[in-house]
């Protein structure tokens, strides 16, 4: 059943599903990739600018519109989780991966309870014109349901890699993680700056958030299906590599597109980490993380 | 400083409070004891939807103890969340049998959750009224197990003949079979392939997909290619909307006649409010709508009740899938306790196994594995609906039953597309 328009179509609906995906584990791959901070209740926070997203539009605004509305209140919600997270950890000598993965790991079954509390447990999805209608092209037809959030994802990564690569602030974010004491013998205080990078992480999710709702309903829980995905999209990029986990994104997607099209849809869930322990046997520093 | 005497009170209060409980639990004061029912219901998870069902049972204890209890005693509910995990199952049921000495069991809800305890039940020979647990027995084939859902005999091939029925009647030659790899969805799907060949009808594509997929477009145009004259599916709640939509975006062939058959979340208030009008033209399973012919005096109070409360739980303020049949495990464990006038397993069982039970659903009867002898799931069309106003769905004609004959309230309306834009 190989025809071309089958194939055209999945291989787009590869990128804009990759695309998504882009957005979920941006945050990510700040916190983890760049900071070195286990975040796994990343993908909850994104569930919860889902949650957000999902409110503002109960009173009429536009999911894109309503997820800029939630970058301020996001932001500050991650410099509170750093600054909880540097009192009980870096502050007393330091945390290791097993500390954090836990208080990380409790964090997001407490934001999913505080979510089942708020809203309930039933499947909550946002109604916007676009939803539902496809672009036709050719013999490609590309619903807006996947074109819209897509595109969100390049934009969104592009202005933080614009502020992490030319901003002072963002040149710092990237020195914290590479020598800490440095930083504070040029003045500058590691932990304001590690709370600044956090609280950007936090914000992208509500970004992320509002794609996730687009492409389909949510549920407080729906967080656990997307953090292996998105911890793979990060490591195979390249712990820090912000534009490639873009890139990689896009490679599971299609991969995951045309498996489901041409082989079984089934065993598409294995596809992101078949690639990641084939990606890491061939370069163990991910694919476009600098070697050390 | 103590003396010796006083030593000896102090040990003599000390054992006979430590021989209270045992006392007091002997069968002189046996009668006086509440007849505790135990089960554990989804209350956080991602199966928490369900547990509007715990609604019903409240509502079943509140009635029972109004009329007075059965045989003389109160009824007591011990409830437990299982966080919709089917490893905290076991735990839960042998903390309800050995520490919370519960007389009547209530299985979880569904398949999943209950495969864990089926072996425990069957060990210990208890007695236990199933819930949504399509097949749940056919494995184990514990006689003390009966179904509160309406599934049927050889439910895993069966319940959802109803669609087959239709499309054969239709006169559909080749049907495409979808499904999510999660138990039930599975079952069906394997069920429905096994009638499909018994119909001399061609599966033309038969795939599963894993849980959460998002986006259902490849599905779709794999679909169409195979020119089906009906599709069957077998989804949950966030698939059963992604499918919905993917099919409005991608659209389907004109020659669909039926589309639906056992897709989890059409049943829901949720989905019907959220979908609305999209939902037009699917011909989907149920376990009961406000059509006429199932319109009882007893349906219409549980649901005047149950109403109220579920909105202000914040539940689904429909509840048409899964309450009544909650309340009807009641009336089951209620029957079988009068009916025997004993809550000793074996006795419920065998009043259960000799006699059919009035329900607010209807009479029910069971064969030996506990499955109602008479099938009686639902095959329902969706059509008229405007807007997303959940209201509507509690006037006749929106959910029109095609299928059990006895219940039909209207004709199918073909082609899908058709129906869809109706």
């Amino acid at each position: 059943m190989l025809s071309i328009d089958i194939l055209l179509n999945a291989i787009v609906t590869g990128i804009l599903l990759g695309s998504v995906y882009a957005s979920l584990a941006l945050g990510l791959g700040i916190t983890f990739g760049i900071l070195h901070i286990p975040n796994i209740a990343h993908p909850t926070l994104v569930v919860a600018g889902a949650f957000f997203v999902y409110t503002l539009t109960q009173w009429g605004l536009d999911p894109i519109v309503a997820a800029l509305i939630g970058l301020v209140p996001f932001y500050l919600l991650g410099v509170v989780l750093y600054a909880f997270y540097s009192a009980v950890f870096e502050r007393k000598g330091g945390a290791n991966v097993l500390q954090s993965l836990t208080l990380f790991f409790g964090l997001s079954l407490v934001i999913e309870i505080l979510l089942s509390l708020g809203f309930g447990s039933e499947l909550k999805s946002v109604s916007v014109s676009y939803i539902g209608s496809s672009l036709k092209l050719g013999v490609l037809t590309v619903p807006y349901r996947l074109l819209i959030p897509a595109l969100l994802a390049p934009v969104t990564i592009a202005a933080v890699w614009f502020y992490l690569s030319r901003t002072n602030s963002g040149t710092a974010i990237r020195a914290v993680a590479h020598e800490e004491r440095a930083l504070s013998i040029a003045g500058l205080n590691p932990a304001s700056v590690k709370r600044h990078a956090f609280g950007i992480a936090t914000a992208t999710a509500v970004i992320a958030g509002a794609a996730l709702i687009m492409v389909g309903p949510i549920e407080p829980f729906a967080g656990r299906y997307q953090i292996g995905r998105v911890f793979a999209i990060v490591v195979l990029a390249g712990m820090g590599s912000i534009p490639g986990s873009l890139v990689i994104a896009i490679i599971i997607g299609i991969a995951e597109a045309l498996v489901s099209s041409y082989l079984n849809p089934s065993w598409s869930p294995g596809v992101a980490f078949a690639i990641l322990l084939l990606g890491l046997a061939l370069r163990p520093q991910g694919l476009f993380g600098a070697a050390r | 400083m103590k003396t010796r005497r006083q030593f000896h009170k102090l040990m003599a209060v000390t054992a006979a409070g430590l021989a209270a409980p045992a006392i007091l639990g002997s069968k002189v004061f046996a009668q006086d004891k509440p007849i505790r029912v135990g089960a554990s219901v989804s209350l956080t998870g991602p199966l928490a939807s369900t547990k509007n069902g715990q609604i019903g049972y409240e509502l079943w204890r509140d009635d029972v103890n109004a009329a007075g209890g059965l045989l003389g005693r109160k009824v007591e509910l011990v409830i437990y969340d299982d966080q919709s995990s089917a490893a905290n199952v076991p735990a839960i049921y042998s903390k309800l049998v050995d520490v919370d000495a519960c007389d009547v069991l209530f299985s979880p809800y569904g398949a999943n959750l209950s495969a864990p305890v089926m072996p425990f039940i069957k060990q210990r020979d208890l007695f236990m009224i199933g819930m949504f647990g399509l097949a749940g027995n056919d494995v184990a084939k514990h006689d003390k197990f009966f179904h509160s859902g309406p599934w049927g005999p050889n439910s895993g091939r069966d319940w959802a003949r109803g669609f087959f029925d239709l499309a054969k009647a239709q006169g559909v030659k080749k049907i495409a079979i979808i499904n999510a790899d999660l138990e039930f969805s599975k079952n069906a799907a394997k069920g429905g392939a096994d009638v499909a060949k018994e119909y001399g009808m061609e599966v033309v594509f038969n795939q599963s997909y894993p849980p959460n997929t998002s986006d259902f477009s490849s599905m779709i145009r794999n679909i169409n290619a195979g020119d089906p004259e009906a599709i069957f599916i077998a989804s949950y709640p966030a698939d059963s909307t992604a499918i919905i939509r993917g099919v409005k975006e991608i659209g389907i062939s004109d020659k669909v006649k039926l589309f639906g058959g056992a897709m989890i979340g059409p049943q829901y208030g949720a989905l019907l409010g959220s979908l609305g009008p999209e939902l037009n033209g699917l011909v989907n399973s149920h376990t009961f709508v406000p059509e006429p012919t199932m319109q009882t005096p007893a349906i219409k109070s549980f649901f005047d009740r149950y109403t109220p409360i579920a909105v202000k739980q914040g539940v689904d303020p429909l509840g048409f899938y899964i309450p009544p049949f909650y309340y009807v495990a009641g009336q089951l464990a209620a029957a079988a306790i009068t009916g025997s006038k004993s809550v000793d397993p074996a006795k419920m069982a065998a009043f259960l196994h000799a006699n059919a039970v009035d329900t607010i659903v209807g009479k029910i009867a069971f064969t030996e594995i506990g499955d109602w002898k008479e099938r009686r799931v639902l095959m329902v069309q969706l059509r008229g609906i405007k807007g997303n106003d959940l209201e509507q769905f509690r006037n006749p004609g929106h959910q029109v039953i095609l299928d059990p004959p006895s219940l039909k309230t209207g004709e199918l309306a073909a082609p899908y597309n058709k129906a869809r834009a109706s």
